[in-house]
């Protein structure tokens, strides 16, 4: 597909600044017709800001793209969309109230009638493999479900250039397997594909190019499937990668259990958490894998406390505290991080200091009779930042200013600088660049190691693979039965995760 | 071309800046208004802004209605900043006011015409006591069925009125007044009066209790987990509830401090300039106090010079419309812009301007 000359999109010396970082500095590449381009990066690397350039939602500052041989600079996304370029965002852009057609139809330019509309929508998703009702509410598809009504709405624009960001961070291997012959039979059929992802596998499964950024310059390109997933990650890092260290030792007794936990959902599209049981021993990490969607966010609730339940489903160190609110479970032993990090783990308008106190106030003593210690306030925040190597000028800095890792570090760190003896954990480097997340992921194994017990909660298996002794998934809202991590395979995995969620059928041509 | 764009951590210097910035853009923008009137504008900024403190002719007069007016508004607007920081909407602070003022007069007149000393203090629990408890109203309304307490507190405004009117008219009728509606008059009964209490000065009970109210909220806001719990729900209500805060306690307390701080009001109202229960005894410092309190960027300071400045347009405005002849709407006008300046500068602490230039696409 590469090398015939010819050329989709050219990308020459694009350049972009904010207020004090470059994102992209003089960035060239190239995209062949029907070629699956990867952008690979770290967190914070470039690449969002390079797309949103291709996609017309920034204006690069300097240099200048070429689409089919004709200069292209796209002034807003409609612009882009009509001269055949169509982007799948990593957050869906969808009403969970309307329908799929209805949705659709909002991200067209000229939506024709919604019986034609409809038509086309199974026309389509039939002829990719992409199984999908027309009629249905959005409120109630999966979040692989959801993906595709994206992917959907820009094929029905039929697209040169088809941009996905992050695609395969909702997806089931299994759905992730669809989605990739999906594309590669868009590849085939001449359609481009620029693809963005920092999940190796993927990509030299997947790419028949990549560009690799760092800091918002190309320091690499290469074919992906001649070179090592280290290599890459090495590539994409600039420096070389240690494996977490972890040391077997013995099992403590249990510090957390949870028996016949049943909590209904707070939020009307949510998912309810049917009958869930796990322990957990001091010293082991408990990974809970699943689909975004599938009880995650309620499990971190229920187990923090947000959500209240009746007294005996939730034992910390044998003692029941499910009727317990935040603050009693935190002066019982445990701690947790919730997924958001902006707006429920943390306050984005207040300072790290105050950001501290949010949730350390009752472990680190920073309040008595009522009145803060803001002067222990701020130790504790100067520990954290300079314990979690949070970069940052300063504790007074708000939180909102800092960048996803960092803040993510802030976050995990300010939870396990409080001698927890049970920690629980939700997409703990979820957008977090390569360093960073190994730095979290040896805290969580340091602090196991010191006899807490710990529960990650993840849609990254390869994390959980890497630092989980015990291993579960969440699937509609029930967990499975906790097997040991060593040893299980992907597949293994996959049926636990749910499968494909009904989307079997969606190739003829399985084996 | 002005580009907006959005600071990384909010400008504490513009933060402060804003609202001297939006007094400036005032005198401009209404000057010029006045000079299409026809008036001399800096004439008339000056008679607003200046003689109603310093010209020795009207400051005698002026000068004590400063604090006379700001008390008020100080008070009430220290305890709505309290439940707005927290995103809970007390519009009603005018019903409360009512309320304090007719429960504290009733308590008061209760025991006419003893000396007994210890009756003000009670008049002023009882004042409280009454705007708390028109407050619980809409909380407990919010707490237990969700209802709005917006709408539930405004509304409860025009019924707080209505009980105003019957007062004057039925139960807390003076017996000596000939017929005529209203209370006897609190002021001249030594025993619940609140008298002026430096000569000159304007400064009676009610300015002391909102200076004392701006101590205490400063310290709440800056020193106590209550604060803080406050400022968190208001800016992250998930994570406040992350933090263990419970947000209908939060309800109940912010909309219980912002009630009996209105119901004082009303009391040292009633008590002391006012003098009595009368059909028209409110005169909107519970609806005026929702513009201080923004205009003082829900901070106690901020109320405090705000409140003040406020004060001063409505007794400058008076005056003007007195001695200039302006017309009464330019007034209004003029407090109008004050208020539209102040939001739109109000962005400049958290967006900066930058002068772009338009690309050639």
């Amino acid at each position: 597909m590469t090398g015939t000359g010819e050329v989709l999109l050219r990308v020459v010396g694009l350049t972009k600044a904010y207020p004090g970082v470059v994102a992209n500095s003089d960035v060239s590449f190239a995209v062949a017709p029907g070629e699956v381009h990867a952008l690979l990066g770290e967190n914070g690397a470039g690449k969002s800001t390079l797309v949103k350039m291709i996609y017309g939602l920034v204006k690069p500052d300097g240099g200048t793209m070429t689409l089919r041989g004709a200069a292209y600079a796209p002034s807003k996304p409609g612009v882009a969309r009509q001269q055949g370029v169509a982007m799948v965002f990593q957050h869906f852009s969808l009403f969970e109230a309307l329908n799929v057609a209805e949705n659709v139809a909002l991200g067209m330019q000229n939506p024709p009638g919604m019986r034609t509309l409809a038509s086309r929508i199974r026309q389509v998703s039939q002829d990719y493999g992409l199984p999908l009702d027309p009629d249905r509410l959005v409120g109630d598809l999966s979040a692989g479900e959801r993906q595709r009504v994206e992917i959907i709405r820009c094929l029905l624009q039929d697209p040169k250039l088809l941009i996905m960001d992050e695609p395969t961070s909702v997806l089931t291997p299994q759905e992730v397997d669809i989605l990739f012959q999906t594309l590669r039979q868009l590849s085939a059929e001449g359609t481009a594909i620029l693809y963005i992802s920092h999940k190796l596998e993927e990509i030299r499964a997947l790419c028949d190019a990549a560009t690799i950024l760092r800091r918002g310059k190309v320091v690499a390109t290469c074919t992906p499937r001649e070179k090592s997933a280290r290599d890459l990650a090495e590539m994409m890092v600039g420096e070389t990668l240690t494996p977490p260290a972890r040391s077997a030792k013995a099992k403590g007794a249990v510090a957390l259990e949870v028996s016949g936990l049943s909590v209904p959902s707070p939020n009307p599209f949510g998912t309810s958490l049917k009958n869930i049981g796990f322990s957990v021993q001091k010293g082991e990490i408990l990974g809970i894998a699943g689909v975004a969607g599938n009880g995650q966010d309620e499990l971190l609730l229920a187990l923090s406390g947000e959500v209240r339940t009746a007294r005996d489903r939730i034992r910390i160190n044998g003692a029941g505290c499910g009727d317990a609110g935040p603050n009693e479970r935190r002066r019982a032993g445990l701690v947790a991080a919730p997924e958001e990090r902006l707006g429920h783990a943390a306050a984005p308008d207040m300072s790290l200091t105050e950001n501290a106190l949010l949730s350390g106030a009752v472990r680190k003593g920073l309040v008595s009779r009522g009145f803060i210690d803001w002067a222990a306030t701020r130790d504790f925040a100067g520990q954290i930042v300079e314990g979690f190597d949070v970069r940052t000028p300063g504790i007074w800095v708000a939180a909102r200013a800092l960048s996803g890792g960092n803040l993510q570090k802030f976050v995990v760190g300010r939870e396990l600088s409080q001698a927890p003896t049970v920690v629980v954990v939700n997409q703990p480097t979820w957008g977090v660049d390569a360093s960073a997340a190994a730095a979290i992921r040896q805290a969580l194994i340091d602090r196991a190691a010191e006899g807490a017990a710990v529960v990650v909660i993840s849609q990254d298996l390869d994390e959980l693979l890497e630092i989980t002794d015990r291993f579960a998934a969440l699937n509609g809202g029930r967990l499975t039965e906790p097997r040991p991590t060593q040893g299980l395979t992907v597949d293994e995995i996959g049926l636990m995760m749910g499968g494909a969620h009904g989307m079997e059928v969606a190739h003829h041509v399985h084996p | 071309m002005f580009i907006l764009e959005k600071r990384p951590t909010p400008s504490r210097f513009w933060m402060a800046a804003t609202p001297v910035l939006a007094v400036i853009l005032t005198m401009i923008a209404g000057g010029l208004m006045f000079a299409i009137l026809g008036k001399d504008p800096f004439e008339a900024i000056r008679t607003i802004f200046w003689d109603p403190l310093f010209d020795p002719q009207f400051a005698s007069y002026s000068r004590p209605q400063l604090l006379v007016k700001a008390g008020p508004l100080i008070l009430i607007a220290i305890g709505l900043s309290l439940g707005f920081r927290a995103g809970i909407w007390n519009i009603g602070a005018e019903g409360q006011y009512i309320m304090g003022a007719i429960f504290g007069a009733a308590a008061g007149l209760a025991f006419y015409p003893s000396e007994n000393r210890l009756i003000f203090p009670l008049m002023v629990a009882a004042g409280a006591f009454g705007g708390w408890v028109w407050a619980m109203i809409p909380a407990i309304l919010r707490t237990r069925f969700r209802t709005n307490e917006i709408l539930v507190s405004l509304l409860l405004v025009y019924v707080a009125q209505s009980l105003l009117a019957s007062m004057a008219l039925g139960a807390l009728r003076s017996p000596e007044g000939g017929g005529f509606p209203g209370s006897r008059n609190l002021s001249q009964w030594a025993t619940s009066a609140n008298p002026e209490l430096i000569g000159g000065t304007g400064m009676h009970w009610g300015v002391v209790a909102a200076f004392i109210a701006v101590i205490a909220s400063y310290i709440l806001l800056q020193r106590h987990i209550l604060g803080f719990q406050i400022r968190l729900a208001g800016e992250a209500p998930r994570a406040a509830r992350f933090a263990g805060v419970n947000p209908n306690r939060l309800v109940v307390l912010c909309m219980g401090i912002s009630g009996a701080l209105a119901g004082l009001a009303g009391l040292f109202e009633v008590t002391g300039p006012a003098g009595q229960i009368s059909i028209d005894f409110n005169s909107g410092y519970g609806f005026t106090a929702i513009i201080v309190a923004f205009l003082g960027r829900l901070n106690p300071i901020g109320i405090l010079l705000a409140g003040l400045l406020m004060a001063l347009t409505y007794i400058g405005g008076e005056l003007a419309q007195f001695m200039l002849g302006l017309p009464s709407a330019a007034i209004q006008a003029f407090q109008g812009m004050l208020l539209f300046f102040l939001l739109a500068v109000d962005m400049l602490g958290n967006y900066r301007i930058r002068l772009g230039f338009g690309r050639a696409a």
